[in-house]
């Protein structure tokens, strides 16, 4: 789960985190409060949505007069901000985040992310702030410091200098203040279950103080549970609405651009489908994992998110039945088809425990538009065959 | 032969009266396993499924000498469960539990580690000998015994593939699901040696995702140590970069991890490399008649 730029602020402040004080806004008439609450002659307004590139695609304005605070607060407000995070189709700004200006001196790059291969949270710094941290990895690798922080020990003194001279921050006062900030980052990080942190730039001003001028949070879905104040955080209409359909019912569901949809059980062989169906020359429509226990109910539901997606063509079920039975699995597919008007061919295969009365089962029930594959080769082409006949 | 279990492992089953462990338990004693009892705190004492139930792993192992723990407590609980039984001298514990959080496993394979203990998963279907020992949920009749050892981070695949080995008239020595998870136990590199110095095994089969670098390690370790062919399918050649894929740790994150880079590193390394999991079965066949 991802949270807005202000709430990764709010919990940032709640460590100790420095950022510039802020006020987030619904309305025009909000975000001109909020300016006159923060003071000052120099405001930013910044859209909120969970997509990086938001300055570039023009959602991210500083304003010198609270008039000015108002107009640019009604432009991004209900904006689309395409960015090349969001996709073409973009997002529509809801909330605006009113942040007192920062007198920048320089801009830095700090994250904190899992290390899957040393399996433990590795801090990463640039001297790059502002610029994506993929294209500095690429470009020059040798500019991000990596300091792997193994939780049993905590972050350390040996932690910090790591990064104050890897960045070449040699003044003694900026660099306890550093190494502070750093500390304060791990401790979020790894208090929160968080998944990822970054923030892109990270500012030094005129008076050597550290600012979080951004913060992109992501969070471990597993760990949720025990964090109910960040399950409050969470922003429905940043997420899709058939995946969020979907996994009230169990379901994995990611949309994609092709034509077949795909009802599969299990992660692994969902994704071997999408493959296959690629490799036999068609394209899928998504992912679907259908989890462990394929039931009529779940198969009707599979079957009503797949057919909401106006492209698909052909519908392929490849099960693999092992502790559920293959011929129950049928029978559940027969009566989901009854459940739902499904439109287009579906192509079956069901394989493993029982298959070959299952077979008999579809067969039997002589539906027009379901058809019997024999394996997985064998129903990805024909899947793609009764795609391009439609 | 097989690899690290087989008809005399001992296993006890930690969650055992669950209604997960139940069910599952009664598979594996019904395949032939040798579960020898179970652990839920507060039921030590009671007979389950035919078998003691002890209060702590500890007491589990000194009255039954189990030296496996199968592993089906709540997702919130692996990490102590996990820790319990290194502690208590398990030698290899198989989680099959979905939904860990990452931070618990981090500690818990740390532990485990630093006690010499093995981990399977978590979010896998376990270990299986074929015809002798099974530890996990995988339907165990799809698995006869053969020459071809066979690694898997998905569940359904690894059915996938044996099934197809299995239709072409081979057989699986061992089957292991390491999991999709982003922190695993045992993975490809430590599985492989095990395959290669497995007499019975002929050739090896490992399955991958997106996401991780494992496979790519794998690659490196089988260029430079394994002898023994190996067919290799890696899973989300068509998944959009930033989501993850069902797995939590199926995600290919700042366009690293992806299908395309493992692919072509199990081929430098000399592994048959097929594009589709339909293709695992006529590729186990092509390198073992060669």
């Amino acid at each position: 789960m991802n949270i807005h730029e202000y709430q990764a602020k709010q919990i940032f402040a709640k460590y100790g985190v420095p950022t510039p004080r802020g006020i987030v806004a619904n309305t025009p008439s909000q975000a001109v409060a909020a300016a006159h609450e923060l003071g000052g002659s120099i405001w930013v307004v910044k859209a909120q949505i969970h997509a990086g590139g938001r300055g570039l695609g023009g959602g991210v304005k500083v304003a010198k007069s609270i008039e000015e605070v108002e107009q640019l607060a009604s432009e991004i407000l209900h904006m689309t901000l395409v960015t090349h995070q969001t996709g073409p189709e973009g997002k529509e700004v809801h909330k605006v985040y009113i942040e007192e200006g920062a007198d920048i001196k320089d801009e830095l790059y700090l994250g904190v992310v899992l290390d899957r291969a040393k399996e433990m949270p590795v801090i990463m710094a640039s001297t790059q702030g502002g610029m994506e941290i993929e294209k500095v990895a690429e470009e020059s690798p040798e500019k991000i410091i990596k300091v792997a922080v193994d939780p049993a020990i905590g972050f350390q003194g040996f932690h910090g200098r790591a990064l104050v001279f890897g960045l070449g921050i040699t003044d003694k006062a900026e660099q306890s203040k550093f190494i502070k900030f750093a500390k304060a980052l791990y401790t979020v990080y790894m208090e929160n279950d968080a998944e990822m942190i970054e923030i892109n730039p990270l500012i030094k001003t005129g008076a050597g103080d550290f600012l979080a001028l951004d913060g992109k949070m992501g969070f471990d879905d597993s760990a949720l549970g025990r964090h109910p104040d960040i399950e409050d955080m969470r922003d429905i209409s940043e997420e899709d609405h058939d995946e969020r359909e979907a996994s009230q019912y169990g379901l994995s569901y990611i949309s994609l651009d092709g034509e077949i949809g795909c009802m599969v059980n299990g992660a692994g062989l969902a994704m071997g489908t999408m493959d296959t169906i690629n490799y036999m020359g068609g394209t899928p429509a998504n992912f679907l994992d259908v989890g462990g226990k394929a039931n009529a109910e779940t198969v009707a539901k599979g079957f009503e998110i797949i057919l909401k997606n106006p492209k698909v063509k052909a519908i392929f079920v490849n099960i693999f039945g092992g502790i559920v039975r293959c011929d129950r699995i049928a029978n559940g597919i027969l009566e989901a088809t009854k459940m739902v008007d499904v439109r287009v061919p579906v192509i079956v295969r069901l394989d493993g425990t029982n298959a070959p009365e299952a077979a008999e089962i579809l067969k039997n029930a002589g539906i027009s538009n379901v058809i019997s594959a024999t394996d997985l080769g064998d129903g990805a082409k024909k899947a793609v065959e009764a795609a391009a006949a439609q | 032969m097989s690899i690290l279990v087989n008809k005399d492992t001992k296993v006890i089953v930690q969650g055992f009266t669950g209604k997960e462990g139940t069910f599952h338990a009664e598979q594996c004693i019904a395949y032939g396993t040798n579960i020898v009892g179970g652990v839920t705190p507060n039921k030590g004492g009671q007979e389950h499924l035919g078998k003691p139930v002890f209060n702590t792993v500890q007491c589990a192992v000194d009255a039954t000498g189990a030296t496996v723990s199968m592993i089906f407590v709540p997702p919130v609980f692996v990490a102590d469960a996990v820790m319990e039984a290194a502690d208590a001298g398990i030698e290899l514990a198989v989680i099959i539990t979905e939904g860990a959080p990452v931070r618990d496993m981090q500690a818990a394979k740390a532990y485990a580690m630093k006690h010499g203990m093995m981990t399977i998963g978590p979010n896998c279907p376990g270990i299986i000998t074929a015809e002798e020992c099974k530890i996990g949920i995988m339907p165990g009749a799809i698995f006869k015994k053969g020459n071809v050892g066979l690694i898997s981070k998905s569940g359904t695949l690894t059915y996938e593939g044996a099934n197809q080995v299995c239709n072409e008239g081979f057989g699986i020595t061992t089957a292991v699901g390491i999991g999709g998870d982003p922190i695993i136990g045992l993975s490809y590199k430590q599985l492989l040696p095990m395959f290669e110095a497995d007499p019975e095994t002929e050739a090896i089969v490992m399955i991958g995702e997106i996401g991780g670098d494992l496979e790519i390690q794998a690659a490196a370790y089988i260029k430079e140590n394994i002898t023994k062919p190996v067919v290799a399918f890696i899973a989300g050649q068509t998944a959009p970069k930033g989501k993850r894929m069902g797995h939590a740790g199926a995600i290919v994150s700042g366009g690293a991890g992806t299908a395309a880079e493992k692919m072509a590193a199990l081929e430098a390394a000399g592994v048959r490399v097929v594009v589709s999991p339909a293709e695992i079965g006529k590729a186990v066949k092509e390198v073992l008649t060669k």
